[in-house]
């Protein structure tokens, strides 16, 4: 290749978004109608979208970057289902215990359930998409192990299951625009994705969901989507922390899209530190190493070799992991007759114990712990099992792990919390207003385990899209109007930074560094009350001081002007944080508190739940968890939930009544 | 340990532009990508760059780094001298948004233009059942980020515009490929791909596989299956004999 660095002159471009002609024009901003539009192209987005237009509405996709590159590609363990391929014991029963279990109770019981029972029938359905899953011996799809699940039971593709369940659905859609381009000539007529665009606001009219307003990164231009439903699958927050693994769309759209639209949210104060993240070099601090390191054999290790995670479990789980190096060793081998090693506890539990090594000063020589699988498995093992992290540490740290241990350490990587949805359709208080996935809250308690995600996507987003379909029949034809003050006022809004500009604003991001550091130090891992009221100040001032960022250069493609519209939900999102974890005085999940170190019976039924008030203030109230169904709360033995439950909650369980059975005839 | 670099980067649209040299810190462990953004975050704020996962795994942030399609972020500034100057261009196959942001819209127009997965009709879902073996060969495939590399670098359409219309481009040669290697895929997908993906066009130099950051041997195990799959049926004997007997009305 010769280094030619001269462009060719001017290209014609082909594919130059071409615009239907149905489009009306509205001063000078574009203007679309749909039945439902979707807000994210990630697992959940992509699947409801599938959904609204196997029902026959019209869907649109909105996407903030290109189509198939939404944050689900990162997702590399695999997707949690009770199959059974692997080891027949499992079953959905099971897989709601477990996820009960990892989100400490705490879950909205009803989401949980759905997802448990309907997650095996979301993976097959992939198959007739024309997914390729690793196999079984007898051809079935293949089952791992993970973190917090009894069985082997995440369906994956190597350490790609991500990629794998984006392109698939990404080419369900294309198949799909194939169907349609084939009835009608045009491949766009009933599903179509608006890509590298954002939203900014939402129209709500008469009480409910009227259209959404957005612009083009690449051109600048306004756009106005016209839809009585919209779906959230926006994904979560994690561009507001320093570490992290999320990617520069996870600025935390949907929820503040949501609050503003006078939807609330629960569960904020929960946010998953995944243990093992890359602390070295900087540039990838808080890329993630995949959890199936350890469900492969991978062990934890500080700086003195010890295998320190046998220190570190807590009181209720001592029944099923291992207690020492032997039979956590054998578990690999042998399932049934041994306990799984420690290293596999849920990733909160272990996060807090990489934390309190590397204090302890026990870290490894980039503030991290060493993750080794170079002495637990056979290099070409390992390349095939893990040929991504292989190549990831390779590429990017220039360590080979088939040699040496990794380096790693906690990285902001989930936010449990998100919009209250009714379990069933996935509607937030606002009618025709939907939510899935990530930006959703309630599913994974205050912790998800690995591998539920991506059964969560697909669940909730088919049922979103199917609520949202529902929802549109049930207006017969009656649709609320987009104010045109709101375009006016949204077109404005989005337009500040460039007039602030001449008033000498601040940079956006020296705002974003700062808000970042802030949360990262003061709302992390580990929190304490007089840190948290540090940082809702701090937020305070740094809310005032986004209000006038500016940005120079022109609409197109600026991604300083981009960075400025993110910062508003970024900084609704963090206070959102900050208030509901100065709130919660226990540690549960997600949430640790210094000062209130253990986990509390009567905070277990309680829901944090905000809502907005006005642009950069959030309104918080306890609300009380419904109790779980009778025949779901008998599926767990009454000793278990003793350490969950306060004593008077505990009145209804089987053990209680004589002579009943367990409640398996479901 | 840190020290300042000297990047030559293409800033302007699709009608006009240029190289602008920038100075610029380097520290230790960076990539290309990071110090893109530490341009855009202390010189050039509205410095257009497409990036997502800074992973390797999206494919967003593909460019031309002194010349080669590479991906930034998987592009270490370690194997640069420091007194290197470092140029980085748009892909050179597309049209230019802004800066290092191009069209790549060719791209989702090939991909539509390619059949989809064709279940065997009466297979329930759950009853799938395929060796490991069998779906290796396509899982290969399936590893492609498309980050869209191989379709900048081939020389069919790198210069040739004209070529674009009848030429896939060997990321969707690739997944014709794969839908063919699919052990339940019932679709014929062999003459098609000659006759309208354009496979005949490709002559095997291999620049997409050497430009492949996942490593994907597209040429070797792909398109040259694929070519020979395609030239075993049209001058098999047999196979010719059989489509003159039995020729169906307008086949």
């Amino acid at each position: 290749m010769s280094p030619d660095i001269e462009r060719p002159g001017n290209i014609e471009r082909p594919g130059n978004i071409e615009r239907p002609a149905s489009i009306e024009r509205l001063g000078n901003i574009e203007r679309h109608d749909y039945d439902v539009v979707v807000i994210g192209a990630g697992g959940a987005g992509l699947r409801a979208a599938i959904e609204a237009r196997a029902q026959g509405k019209r869907t649109a996709i909105i996407s903030k970057s290109l189509f198939g590159k939404a944050h689900t590609v990162m997702a590399e363990g695999g997707c949690a289902a009770a199959m059974g391929n692997v080891n027949s014991n499992d079953s959905w029963m099971v897989h709601y215990r477990d996820t009960m279990r990892g989100g400490k109770f705490l879950n909205n019981w009803r989401m949980a359930e759905l997802h448990a029972r309907e997650a095996p029938d979301r993976v097959w359905e992939l198959e007739t998409y024309g997914a390729l899953f690793d196999r079984t011996p007898d051809g079935r799809i293949s089952q791992r192990n993970f973190g917090g699940h009894t069985y082997p039971r995440l369906a994956h593709v190597g350490d790609r299951t991500g990629l794998e369940l984006i392109r698939t659905l990404q080419q369900k859609i294309v198949s799909l625009q194939q169907e349609d381009y084939r009835e009608t000539g045009d491949y766009d007529s009933n599903i179509r994705v608006f890509h590298e665009c954002t939203i900014t606001d939402l129209f709500v009219s008469e009480g409910r969901v009227a259209g959404a307003f957005a612009y083009y990164r690449g051109t600048g231009d306004f756009v106005r989507f016209d839809a009585p439903a919209v779906v959230l699958a926006t994904g979560g927050v994690g561009k507001s922390y320093q570490v992290t693994s999320n990617s520069w769309e996870y600025t935390g759209d949907g929820h503040a899209l949501a609050l503003r639209a006078g939807a609330t949210l629960i569960n904020m104060e929960f946010l998953q530190f995944h243990p093992t993240g890359m602390v070295w070099p900087p540039s990838v601090k808080g890329i993630l190493v995949t959890e199936s390191v350890r469900g492969d054999g991978g062990v934890l290790r500080n700086s003195e070799g010890k295998r320190f995670m046998f220190e570190y479990i807590p009181d209720v789980f001592k029944e099923q992991y291992a207690t020492s190096e032997e039979e956590g060793d054998r578990w690999y081998a042998d399932q049934e007759n041994n306990r799984r090693p420690p290293e596999l506890l849920p990733r909160d539990e272990v996060a807090r114990a990489i934390n309190s090594e590397v204090k302890a000063g026990r870290g490894s020589p980039h503030g991290g712990v060493f993750l080794d699988i170079a002495s637990r498995l056979k290099p070409d093992e390992i390349q095939k099992r893990l040929p991504s992290m292989y190549h990831q540490f390779k590429e990017l740290a220039d360590v080979d792990i088939t040699q040496e241990a990794m380096e790693v350490g906690p990285t902001c990587h989930y936010v449990m919390g998100g919009v209250e949805v009714d379990p069933d359709t996935a509607m937030s208080k606002v009618p025709g207003l939907f939510s899935a996935g990530e930006c959703s809250g309630g599913m994974h308690g205050s912790n998800r385990l690995g591998g539920n995600s991506l059964s969560d996507l697909l669940v909730f987003g088919r049922r979103a899209g199917a609520g949202a379909a529902a929802y549109v029949n049930g207006l017969g034809g009656v649709r609320a109007a987009v104010a045109i003050d709101d375009v006016t006022e949204a077109q404005k809004r989005a337009l500040l930074p460039f007039s602030s500009a001449t008033e000498g604003g601040e940079n956006p991001f020296v705002v974003h560094l700062e808000l970042q550091k802030t949360m990262n130090d003061l709302v992390g891992i580990i929190r304490k009350a007089d840190e948290m009221e540090l940082a809702l100040k701090a937020l305070q001032d740094i809310a005032v001081r986004a209000r006038t960022v500016s940005v120079a250069g022109r609409r197109e493609f600026n991604p300083g002007w981009h960075l400025a519209l993110d910062l508003r939900n970024m900084l609704l999102v963090s206070l959102c944080v900050a208030k509901a974890a100065l709130e919660r005085r226990e540690s549960r999940g997600g949430h640790t508190r210094d000062d209130y170190p253990v986990m509390d019976s009567d905070w277990r039924h309680v829901l944090l739940v905000l809502s907005a008030l006005g642009e950069d203030n959030v309104n918080l109230v306890r609300q009380e968890q419904l109790p779980m169904r009778p025949e779901l709360f008998d599926l767990f033995e009454l000793d278990e939930l003793k350490n969950y439950y306060t004593g008077e909650e505990l009145g209804g369980h089987r053990a209680d009544a004589s002579g009943s059975d367990k409640g398996d005839k479901l | 340990m840190s020290y300042d670099a000297r990047f030559r980067v293409w800033r302007g649209d699709d009608e006009k532009g240029e190289l602008v040299d920038y100075p610029v810190e380097v520290n230790e462990g960076e990539v290309v990508l990071d110090i893109i953004h530490r341009l855009q975050q202390t010189q050039a704020q509205d410095l257009a760059v497409r990036w997502n996962c800074k992973a390797g795994k999206c494919g967003s942030c593909s460019a031309e780094i002194n010349g080669r399609p590479r991906l930034m972020c998987m592009t270490r500034m370690s194997t640069f001298t420091e007194t290197e100057t470092i140029t980085v261009t748009p892909l050179r196959t597309f049209p230019v948004i802004r800066d290092l942001v191009t069209d790549v819209s060719f791209n989702y127009t090939k991909a539509r233009e390619i059949p989809s997965f064709a279940p065997p009709p009466d297979l329930e879902p759950g009853d799938y059942r395929m060796a490991q073996v069998d779906v290796e060969r396509s899982q290969e495939f399936r590893k492609c980020i498309e980050c869209f590399l191989c379709q900048d670098i081939c020389h069919v359409v790198r210069d040739h515009e004209e070529n674009k219309e009848s030429f896939a481009g060997p990321r969707y040669l690739m997944r014709i490929a794969e839908l063919d290697m699919h052990p339940l895929d019932v679709a014929d997908r062999q003459k098609e791909a000659q006759e309208e993906h354009g496979l005949g066009m490709c002559n095997i130099t291999k620049c997409c596989t050497e430009v492949c950051p996942e490593h994907i041997k597209i040429t070797d195990n792909a398109l040259i299956p694929l070519k020979e799959r395609v030239v075993d049926r049209k001058y098999d004997p047999l196979v010719w004999l059989g489509s003159k007997i039995f020729k169906r009305p307008g086949a």
